[in-house]
């Protein structure tokens, strides 16, 4: 088992550093891009953009450049942004985590929970109306543009009824959670909800099927076969088993959102999380704030990969070998 | 159709094929033919695409106006009597314009106008174009680089395996979001230039062959591991035994025996790249002005939300209807060809 943590935590490494040499890669050494053009502004002349080029230590080959940004993104620290001269880029990202965190980890809350109740109820009423329903909060889940979502979310519950059903809406924005717990959900209740909606449906489609495929085991007719009720079957049988499944995906999807996925989301409902902060950062080509952005979403994604296989191991000794 | 009953239906001789059943093909499409979910899913999505081809017929014949200028003092007629298209803003300071809002008359602005005053109805038509058509080709681009490269590290292994399978852990690992948005700032401001070819920074190639390139591996990993399971099997062993060339072997045993799974996964990356494509466009990255998609209509439409809401609403629907439609089609094609084959997340 400790061969096996080895081994994936070796390739995780990898994995992540493979991604930053990409990233440098895409924006420091795709043909035609200059970044001193982009940081010197439109229309600057040549004496600018060698002076520019210099300062920022653009005229120096790509493989020291990519060292010296991981010097200061990781050994150092102390990485400053390239459009606001001076800001740290850490800081601006440790502030930001939060802000990300709260909304994936509350919209996975209820995502979970409702997939999960939907799913068990879908499972043990089978063939009724239940069916077709889950089925179609599934695809609908997986087809919606998560940004309009949000934006007729915010239509409804900023605008049309806002006077009304929804007058107890704050505005748009977010409020730390030590700063104000009440605030923070408040502020947080819709952009949780839509993400979740997004969720739920799916996961309540994997939960059934999953159950399903449980309760034709045979450990399910001898637990028939000793008299437990169908209840206790169902809960502390079928849907024990079929948690692991779930659990992995939402391991993936849980790092996918943290790292990246979320960002749709933080920008319609104006949530000052990581996501917004590498778009803002993409808009204006901050390439130290990008890097530092995006090495933090490959850290969350690559981490949920490698949690989920050792999770995996853990549970069936087969994969070990594999 | 799983790789068992293929075994069934070897190369052999048609006339044999033709005796003993339908075969695996024929199979699938009258299961496919009769499931009701899937043929409505799969009328409506033609309609979808039937509408938006008629793009310009309804511009010019029907709306008659001009999707692509903007309208500021124009005016149209509204209940009979002519009104302007934009009209001072009656909200607020009174600050700016507002569009005119949905008449539902096909001939005067159906769905109201945009902040530019042109005809919104018109516009998502023209939009549904470039989405649909970035959505199918870069489905079809993706499954087919991952057809060829899963199918050649499954079935070569080795050092070819090892690379392409790092590779695809790399971009697996990747945040997708974050891997287009990066790949489209870069080159939206320089265009692409690979040898010869130079794409430029608005054409609607740049966001389709991004989006193709990072779910690659979505599709290629699962075929991959097909290939690997295929290739210990009786059947290629017995081509390996009697001295078939790799190049037969793969025609004529492997990607009879995958096809099936990327026929499935075709719709629904269809879905998956068009919402991608959408996502992109909102960000003002995918589809640049002065062309429209979908996802650039209801970036138009941020700034009249709570005025015109109809601006942003309307291309969301079609976006959603069309994902709909693609993955209950792509769900009836997995029943009829292989119920394993699952795209990562999607059930």
């Amino acid at each position: 088992m400790a061969m096996f943590i080895g081994r994936r935590a070796a390739a995780a490494v990898f994995v992540l550093f493979t991604i930053s040499v990409l990233v440098f890669l895409i924006f420091f050494a795709t043909p035609g891009v200059d970044p001193a053009a982009r940081i010197a502004g439109r229309n600057a002349d040549p004496a600018t953009l060698m002076q520019v080029r210099h300062e920022f230590g653009l005229d120096r080959p790509i493989p020291i450049r990519y060292g010296l940004m991981m010097e200061h993104l990781f050994v150092q620290r102390d990485l400053t942004s390239f459009v606001n001269r001076g800001a740290l880029v850490i800081p601006q990202i440790l502030q930001a985590v939060p802000v990300t965190l709260s909304l994936v980890a509350g919209a996975a809350v209820i995502w979970m929970v409702l997939g999960l109740l939907m799913g068990t109820a879908a499972a043990a009423r089978r063939g009724t109306a239940l069916d077709p329903l889950m089925m179609l909060l599934g695809v609908v889940g997986v087809s919606i543009p998560v940004y309009w979502l949000g934006e007729v979310v915010n239509l409804l519950t900023q605008s049309r009824w806002h006077s009304g059903l929804f007058s107890w809406v704050p505005p748009l924005g977010y409020v730390g959670l030590s700063q104000n717990p009440g605030q923070w959900a408040l502020h947080l209740l819709f952009p949780w909800l839509t993400l979740a909606a997004l969720y739920a449906g799916i996961y309540a489609r994997i939960v059934r099927g999953e159950i399903l495929e449980a309760l034709n085991e045979d450990y399910v007719r001898t637990a028939r076969a000793k008299g437990l009720t169908e209840r206790r079957i169902l809960i502390r049988h079928a849907l024990r088993c079929s948690l692991i499944p779930v659990v992995s995906l939402f391991g993936l999807d849980f790092g996918a959102l943290v790292g990246g996925s979320a960002l749709l989301t933080e920008v319609v409902f104006g949530l000052p999380g990581v996501g917004k902060l590498t778009f803002d950062s993409l808009q204006n080509l901050d390439l130290p704030v990008i890097m530092g952005c995006v090495m933090y979403a490959a850290f969350f994604v690559v981490l949920a990969n490698a949690v989920v296989d050792v999770l995996y191991a853990a549970l069936d000794p087969r994969v070990r070998r594999a | 159709m799983t790789s068992d009953t293929s075994i069934a239906v070897p190369a052999g001789s048609s006339a044999r094929r033709r005796r003993s059943s339908a075969g695996p093909w024929r199979t699938a499409l009258v299961t496919l033919r009769r499931d009701r979910v899937a043929m409505i899913s799969l009328g409506i999505f033609l309609l979808v695409v039937l509408a938006c081809l008629l793009a310009p017929v309804y511009e010019h014949s029907v709306a008659h106006t001009d999707a692509f200028t903007s309208n500021i003092s124009g005016t149209t007629i509204v209940h009979g009597k002519p009104s302007p298209v934009l009209a001072p803003s009656s909200t607020g300071l009174g600050l700016g314009v507002t569009p005119i809002g949905p008449t539902w008359d096909l001939h005067h602005y159906f769905l109201g106008a945009d902040g530019q005053g042109r005809d919104v109805m018109a516009r998502l038509l023209f939009g549904g174009r470039n989405s649909l058509l970035i959505g199918g080709v870069s489905a079809l681009i993706a499954c087919g680089v991952a057809t060829v490269l899963g199918v050649a590290a499954g079935y070569f292994g080795g050092v070819l395996d090892a690379v392409l399978s790092r590779l695809f852990d790399v971009v697996w690992a990747f945040p997708v979001y974050l891997l287009a948005i990066s790949l489209s700032v870069v080159l939206l401001t320089s265009g692409l230039t690979v040898g010869p070819v130079h794409i430029e920074g608005d054409s609607l190639w740049l966001p389709i062959l991004i989006i193709a390139v990072i779910y690659v591996p979505y599709v290629a990993r699962p075929l991959r591991g097909q290939v690997l399971s295929l290739r210990g099997r009786e059947f290629i062993q017995a081509g390996v035994g009697n001295g078939a060339s790799d190049l037969r072997i793969l025609r004529k045993d492997v990607l009879p025996n995958v096809m099936p799974t990327v026929l499935v996964f075709l719709p629904l990356m269809t879905a998956l790249n068009m919402l991608t494509e959408s996502a992109l466009s909102f960000l003002s990255i995918g589809v640049q002005p002065p062309n429209a998609s979908w996802g650039t209509i209801i970036n138009d439409g941020l700034g009249l939300l709570y005025t015109r809401p109809m601006v942003t609403v309307a291309p969301g629907l079609m976006i959603a209807v069309t994902a709909v439609t693609l993955n209950l089609l792509g769900d009836g094609v997995r029943s009829a060809l292989d119920p394993k084959a699952r795209l990562r997340g999607a059930a």
